[in-house]
């Protein structure tokens, strides 16, 4: 059987191991994919892999009791044996007062993040892809460590009540760090597609390169409060902890930043700059997602934080069902809506600022007030009267991104990030942001 | 061929939170099946010659083997209720060989005498076609063959053979002694880890190996509605290599410490934990907020160790230090350079700081690394001095050096071995003092026990680290609980403020049950132990904020 299964294959597979269930109710998820990846460091590869993964996770429920199994060899005989087992499990588990009956069937909306190009990533488009971006830093005598790594996959997933939902999708992520030799300069660049068409390691490398040898013989900056520019993939490391917070549970139960005093949650409260806009959309072009969400449910089109008010807040089916409200699937994706100012734009308008390439080692320090903590990295840069003057050092900050986004001054044209903590990608705009807060000096490079 | 699940278990309560992503490798199976026995050592022996022969005669100049067995049992409950139970259990086979002067790796579950050949070739044919990049062959310092060898966590008590219901007991007593104790909520996990694994290389070593890990841990959080203020605080357990013995809570591996906390050595007391912790979560949300400035720190083996583990134990990897991290995890302050010096001072004269794999009861100990060496214990940083790193096969000859530290571990057999970090450690002073002693002696001061935020920059010079508890010191003397405390500062700046430490009767080890590293990342197990011990005039932050 191939890894990766087409839409009638996926659905014949889920309706046979269906057919061996005598629980009340049942549902069947399935996913197959095939990665690949090439890593190097010191201009030279150093290590490659491959990885090929199928699995199938069967969940039974007699009334509350629920049991899950699961398997990753594919065959007639695995299957009513995975039924078998999660029945077992399902009969021997005490009542899970939060269940919720399995989903009626939905309808989705349709979203193309499957590639060909990507598809047909083998070890010698790899190989050659790295090629030219070694060839940039040899040749320049500059040091560089990186990473590609593609893939190609679907899930899918039915029920006992005829619920049917499939998605391909593939991906492909690229980062490089490019060093000078005398560790003096560093530079960064990541780019992540769904079409593998669009990636250009030659001239990714080369911003790295360009990062790399602006950055050397950085000047000492006090720390302070300073106007910074967020490039795109420094603001999505702190953007991305509000995403992940976005539970109504947590904000309902006091123990979110989206909490307030007398045991409310802030939903349909101001808490950022009016010109802020988040929303998830499976089916934008340049941010392709599964249009349905890990239980089944439809993944809309949906505004989270619309003109600066928190507008729709995560409810799972359980939450939502003991709130008399509607539930609301975690999303498959998020986009930041921005202006059109370019970076250029937005160098041009500041005095005095600092220019921000990448953030590192992000941490939570409060979760009250979502304060994080991380450094500078790989190309920081000093604005004065609308242009770079200079590198600087790197900076350990402290700020929290629902302040940031309170102290917002312009928002760029979003692009599509790769995030340096999560792996994970996004629509994000560049942002000049004031009084951003700076606590210490690093001495890394 | 490589096939290995992977589910992230996340959002299961503010515990996986504080580990956002907890990987299960494998697939899920019975309780009952995590205590059927695999292969017998002589089976894993043919299998493991099929593919040392296979890879030599496609052109491997060596090889080595690892058929491994990865189970884990990983518990997770709610306040009354028990979230999920996870058994899991992956197995495979991973060969990795130099051809051609290149490493070549491949891994497959399909072990049988046919699917292990073709995977052996396959890992000759990757060496062949990745030399092609490689200025340089790989020069790997000698192991003479150790023969037939076998290994065994010396546990008491097998995690696995306790019935998962005397699990869940466990586990909801927790939440009801901290409910009953002030908790909002508590959200508990145990985690239970078993590596089977057996190795074979064309040295001539055949190495059996049974590792065991154990993690009990909880997350307590109290809310205070009027004010809309919530305070969490965490287990002060430490991750073990040690059986569920680890959960007796002997009272002779108690040590009783300020203000009522309590230090564990080799055993717990969960429950224990949990009255202390509902309490101090709810001291926490009227404890005074810190006034930021200049204090000496007192710091408790259950927060100090992750302190060692970032600040001391990543940048003595020497994989970092020579630039192979460099696009992920990064590199590193301590160059060869300050090592060849002899005098680089990484510390004050009191600061010895050892690597070791080898300690009872650490998640670092084990018979054999995963290329075959022999664990020891060795100096990293002798009173004061940086005086080595940790490294491996392929990488002591940089450091002049002909036998390896032992230091490479791969997740799983499916991954690729790499430099892992052993225990490392800072040895407890030899002057008689305890914690007690130690407070007595500072004017202002703070008191940091538990691991809180962390974070330090890629070559590991500035570093941030909150706490669970926070004690304010002055005169001598505890004086109230503290909030919103995070201290910073410089690795050698830190180490060098190092003032005093407490004796052998105060350490204790901590650890790290999930470090990443690498890319694709691999997640690794490892110890720290110290004394409490004693900073001078280090600089704190006030983290409080209003949104």
């Amino acid at each position: 059987m191939a890894i990766i299964l087409t839409e009638s294959e996926a659905k014949a597979l889920c309706q046979k191991v269906l057919s061996y269930s005598k629980a009340d109710e049942c549902e069947v998820n399935i996913l197959g994919e095939e990665r690949g990846n090439l890593r190097y460091a010191r201009n030279e590869v150093s290590t490659s892999g491959s990885l090929i993964n199928q699995n199938l996770q069967v969940q039974s429920a007699f009334g509350k009791k629920v049991g899950v199994a699961t398997i990753d060899e594919f065959s007639d005989e695995s299957f009513e044996k995975v039924v078998r087992r999660s029945e077992e499990l399902a009969r021997l588990a005490p009542e899970n007062p939060e269940y919720v009956s399995v989903l009626e069937p939905q309808t989705y909306l349709k979203s193309n993040g499957f590639f060909e190009s990507t598809a047909g990533v083998n070890p010698d488009y790899r190989a050659e892809a790295v090629a030219k971006s070694l060839e940039l830093t040899r040749s320049q005598n500059m040091t560089a460590a990186g990473f590609l790594e593609n893939q190609k996959g679907y899930s899918a997933m039915m029920n006992s009540k005829g619920l049917f939902a499939y998605y391909p999708s593939t991906s492909v992520n690229f980062s490089l760090t490019v060093r000078t030799p005398d560790g003096k300069g560093s530079g960064y660049v990541a780019k992540g597609y769904s079409d593998v068409k669009k990636l250009d390691t030659a001239t990714a490398t080369k911003i790295a390169i360009q990062k790399s040898k602006g950055s050397v013989d950085a000047k000492a900056l006090e720390p302070g409060k300073y106007t910074v520019i967020l490039e795109p993939t420094a603001a999505a490391v702190l953007l991305e902890n509000i995403f992940f917070n976005m539970d109504a549970r947590s904000a309902d139960e006091g123990r979110s930043f989206l909490s307030k005093a007398g045991g409310k949650s802030k939903l349909n409260e101001k808490i950022v700059d009016e010109r802020v806009n988040i929303y998830s959309d499976p089916t934008h072009p340049d941010l392709p997602s599964s249009p349905w969400a890990g239980d089944g449910q439809a993944a809309n089109k949906m505004a989270w934080i619309e003109n600066g008010v928190v507008k729709n807040l995560v409810y799972s089916r359980y939450w939502a069902q003991k709130n008399n409200v509607k539930p609301v699937p975690f999303p498959t994706n998020m986009i930041m809506a921005g202006g059109t100012a370019s970076m250029e734009d937005l160098i041009k308008s500041t005095q005095r600022g600092i220019l921000v390439t990448k953030l590192w080692y992000i941490r939570e320090v409060d979760p009250q007030t979502l304060l994080l903590t991380g450094l500078t990295r790989d190309g920081t840069f000093f604005i004065e009267n609308g242009v770079i003057k200079h590198p600087i050092k790197n900076f350990r900050f402290n700020e929290s991104p629902v302040i940031m986004l309170n102290n917002l001054e312009t928002l760029g044209k979003p692009e599509r990030v790769v995030s340096t903590e999560s792996n994970s990608n996004y629509l994000i705009p560049p942002m000049k942001i004031r009084e951003f807060t700076f606590s210490s000096l690093s001495d890394a490079v | 061929m490589k096939r290995r699940d992977f589910m992230q278990m996340s959002g299961l309560g503010l515990s996986a939170i504080m580990m956002p992503s907890v990987p299960v490798i494998g697939s899920t199976v019975a309780a009952e099946h995590l205590l059927d026995p695999w292969m017998d050592a002589t089976s894993k022996k043919k299998l493991t010659e099929i593919a040392l022969n296979a890879a030599r005669s496609k052109g491997a100049t060596y090889t080595d083997v690892r058929i491994g067995r990865y189970l884990q049992q990983f518990l997770y409950t709610r306040e009354k209720q028990v979230q999920n139970i996870v058994n899991a259990e992956s197995y495979g086979i991973g060969i990795r060989v130099i051809a051609n002067g290149t490493w070549g790796f491949s891994a497959t579950s399909d072990v049988t005498p046919d699917g292990i050949a073709k995977c052996a070739a396959t890992a000759v044919e990757i060496a062949k076609a990745n030399s092609k990049f490689q200025k340089e062959p790989v020069e790997l310092a000698a192991q003479k063959g150790v023969g037939e060898q076998t290994w065994k966590t010396p546990l008491k008590k097998n995690a696995f053979e306790i019935p998962v219901q005397q699990k869940i007991d466990l586990m909801l007593n927790v939440s009801g002694a901290a409910l009953d104790n002030g908790a909002s909520f508590v959200a508990s996990n145990l985690f239970f880890v078993n590596e089977q694994k057996y190795f074979a290389s064309s040295d001539g070593s055949f190495i059996d190996q049974d590792i065991h890990r154990i993690w009990p841990t909880f997350t307590v959080t109290v809310t205070d509605k009027a004010t809309g203020k919530f305070k969490t605080r965490d287990a002060l357990s430490s991750p073990m290599g040690m059986g569920y013995e680890y959960l007796d809570g002997i009272a002779s591996e108690k040590i009783a410490g300020p203000n009522g906390l309590i230090g564990y050595r080799n055993s717990y007391d969960m429950v224990e934990d949990a009255v202390l912790a509902a309490k101090q979560a709810k001291e926490k949300i009227s404890a005074k907020s810190v006034e930021p400035g200049k204090y000496d720190l007192v710091l408790d083996p259950n927060h100090l160790g992750l302190t060692i583990h970032e600040s001391v134990g990543h940048p003595t990897e020497l994989d970092r230090v020579l630039g192979y991290e460099a696009n992920y995890a990064g590199t590193s302050f301590a160059t060869l350079d300050k090592w060849q010096s002899k005098n680089f001072a990484y510390g004050s004269k009191l600061v010895n700081i050892v690597a070791d794999k080898t300690q009872a009861n650490t998640l670092g100990a084990v018979g054999y690394d995963d290329e075959g060496v022999p664990c020891k214990e060795w100096d990293i940083i002798k009173d004061g001095i940086l005086v080595n790193y940790q490294a491996t096969r392929d990488q002591v000859k940089i450091l002049g050096e002909k036998e390896s530290h032992g230091c490479c571990y791969a997740d799983n057999w499916s991954s690729v071995q790499f430099q892992r970090m052993p225990n490392i450690s800072l040895k407890a002073g030899t002057e008689k003092r305890s914690v007690l002693d130690m407070i007595k002696g500072v004017e202002k001061g703070i008191y940091i026990v538990g691991r809180g935020s962390y974070s330090i920059d890629q070559q590991r010079y500035n570093f941030q680290f909150g706490g669970q508890v926070f004690y304010e010191i002055k005169n001598g003397e505890i004086t109230g609980m503290l909030e919103d405390v995070a201290y910073q500062s410089n690795t050698q700046e830190f180490w060098n403020s190092c003032a005093q430490l407490c004796d052998k009767d105060d350490y204790r080890t901590f650890g790290s049950f999930f470090d990443g590293k690498g890319q694709p990342s691999q997640i690794s197990a490892v110890s720290h132990g110290c004394a409490t011990t004693r900073f001078n005039g280090v600089n704190v932050i006030n983290t409080g904020r209003k949104i």
